[in-house]
């Protein structure tokens, strides 16, 4: 071997981005638990909310290796497709592509920079804002997650004003129905490129992960017009 | 049957090619894919046009000669075929086929419609074999006993013909299918087990080298494939090239 090392390999990009993408699927379902707090159960929402946003363990460790993850299986799926576009310099006249493959197995970097896209806009409204009152507001940490001057959370009414809107409850909606195609190819696909692949065990797979895709989005939008409804 | 047919035209790998229009008259239906190009270029020849370059050799789906993207997918229409098997009774009278070559930077065009393939061959070299002590004391290969099972996939890996249909089908013009199927076919047998390590790491980077592209799981090489190859293969050699790499004394 030329001694290039793994992650410069074929298969070695394919491993990081299933093992990227394996990791961003774990977290994706812890989202979803927290979140679905804000729907039966304000208060644990924000009890949630509070420890998620102030534990060190959370804030220092979690959270940085969250973000590595989310920029790392981006930009291997963009350096990924740049290289396969390059492996067909000349295009066909005439591709039937249809007749061999799914249409979110062939179009994951478009489904993929939706959600990218998405995330900037989610980062925008959430997560700068709550970064800046931590580590650039005047309240000490175990008072960020109140209403300034008073002892009542805020994260669940913040949560309730922001998805309250209609505009961006539909803007959520769409976000995860892309997230929902693009995890449709995902979910099996990650198992296959790091070579678990068995007869006994991965048609099953294959169903739990597409009842994942539809499942987990699904839940996101409901919880997004639950606030839109309450509002 | 009466057909218009598009076909790449190119003179050689450094000009750029386009698709010409000509008419068949008359074709049976049960004519072979290959033998309505052979009437095509019969009727170049009598009109003094330069007959239309296409690989062939066997023309009973052994030899992985034949290639050829008709109306966008390998091998045509039809399911585990090579172009030389699949008849014109897939299509109907007064039908357009577009006619292209394998495309792919490791399929370099060499005219018209003939590609070079011997990209398969160098990463062939590169490991896709069993070294035999030649001394005169080799052994009987039938003496190890192979489980049915292992023997059974070992073969059915081993159908694969090299004909790059893999390469041409996948969106990202990878030869995962094809490596993978040479992989396996060693990899599961007791003799090839001395040289797992290194036959998959050194045949993982020529692939590499040779301009093919990243595997993303869609599925088409193996639908494609006229020898029905399995993904299972690909999923082997993800597994095998990970432990090599991680483990092996040739990493």
């Amino acid at each position: 071997m030329s001694n290039s090392g793994i992650g410069k390999t074929s298969i070695g990009r394919k491993v990081v981005m299933a093992l990227s993408g394996l990791f961003l699927l774990v977290f994706l379902l812890q989202h979803l638990i927290i979140n679905f707090l804000s729907v039966i159960n304000p208060d644990a929402f924000n009890a949630a909310s509070q420890f998620m946003g102030t534990n060190p363990f959370v804030q220092f460790l979690a959270q940085p290796i969250l973000i590595a993850g989310v920029l790392v299986h981006f930009a291997m799926g963009v350096i990924l497709t740049i290289k396969n576009k390059k492996a067909r310099p000349v295009a066909y006249v005439v591709d039937n592509q249809a007749a061999n493959s799914s249409w979110v197995s062939r179009n994951m970097i478009i489904t993929g920079i939706m959600i990218f896209l998405f995330l900037v806009i989610h980062m925008g409204q959430f997560w700068i804002h709550e970064i800046s009152l931590k580590f650039f507001g005047e309240q000490s940490w175990d008072k960020v997650g109140f209403v300034k001057g008073t002892e009542d959370f805020r994260y669940w009414a913040e949560l309730h004003k922001t998805m309250g809107d209609p505009i961006n409850a539909s803007l959520y909606t769409l976000a995860f129905i892309f997230l929902g195609l693009h995890l449709a190819h995902g979910f099996a696909s990650t198992f296959q490129s790091v070579g678990f692949r068995d007869k006994k065990y991965t048609p099953g797979l294959e169903k739990f992960g597409k009842a994942y895709s539809v499942l987990v989005p699904l839940l996101f939008i409901v919880i997004a017009w639950f606030h839109v409804i309450t509002e | 049957m009466n057909l218009t047919l598009k076909v790449w035209r190119q003179l050689n790998a450094k000009e750029a090619g386009k698709v010409e229009t000509y008419n068949v008259k008359d074709i049976s239906p049960d004519s072979s894919f290959l033998e309505m190009l052979d009437i095509l270029n019969e009727q170049l020849i009598n009109s003094d046009i330069e007959p239309v370059a296409f690989d062939h050799d066997c023309r009973e789906g052994i030899c992985g000669m034949c290639s050829l993207y008709i109306n966008g997918e390998a091998h045509g229409p039809d399911r585990k075929v090579t172009t030389c098997q699949l008849h014109m009774r897939m299509f109907k009278d007064g039908d357009t086929i577009t006619i292209e070559p394998f495309r792919s930077a490791g399929f370099p065009v060499v005219k018209d419609l003939v590609v070079d393939r011997s990209a398969f061959d160098r990463i062939q070299q590169a490991g896709g074999y069993v070294s035999v002590n030649t001394s005169g004391n080799t052994q009987d290969a039938n003496a190890i006993p192979i489980p049915k099972a292992d023997a059974d996939k070992a073969f059915d890996a081993a159908t694969c013909i090299g004909c790059g249909a893999c390469v041409a089908t996948c969106k990202n013009g990878s030869a995962m299918l094809f490596v993978s199927a040479k992989v396996s076919q060693f990899s599961l047998l007791p003799q090839g087990q001395v040289e797992k390590d290194r036959r998959v790491l050194n045949m993982v980077d020529q692939m590499d080298s040779e301009g093919f592209g990243n595997c993303t799981n869609t599925g088409a090489c193996e639908v494609e494939c006229p020898k029905g190859i399995s993904l299972d293969n690909i999923a082997r050699m993800n597994r095998d090239f990970l432990s090599a790499s991680i483990l092996s004394k040739d990493k």
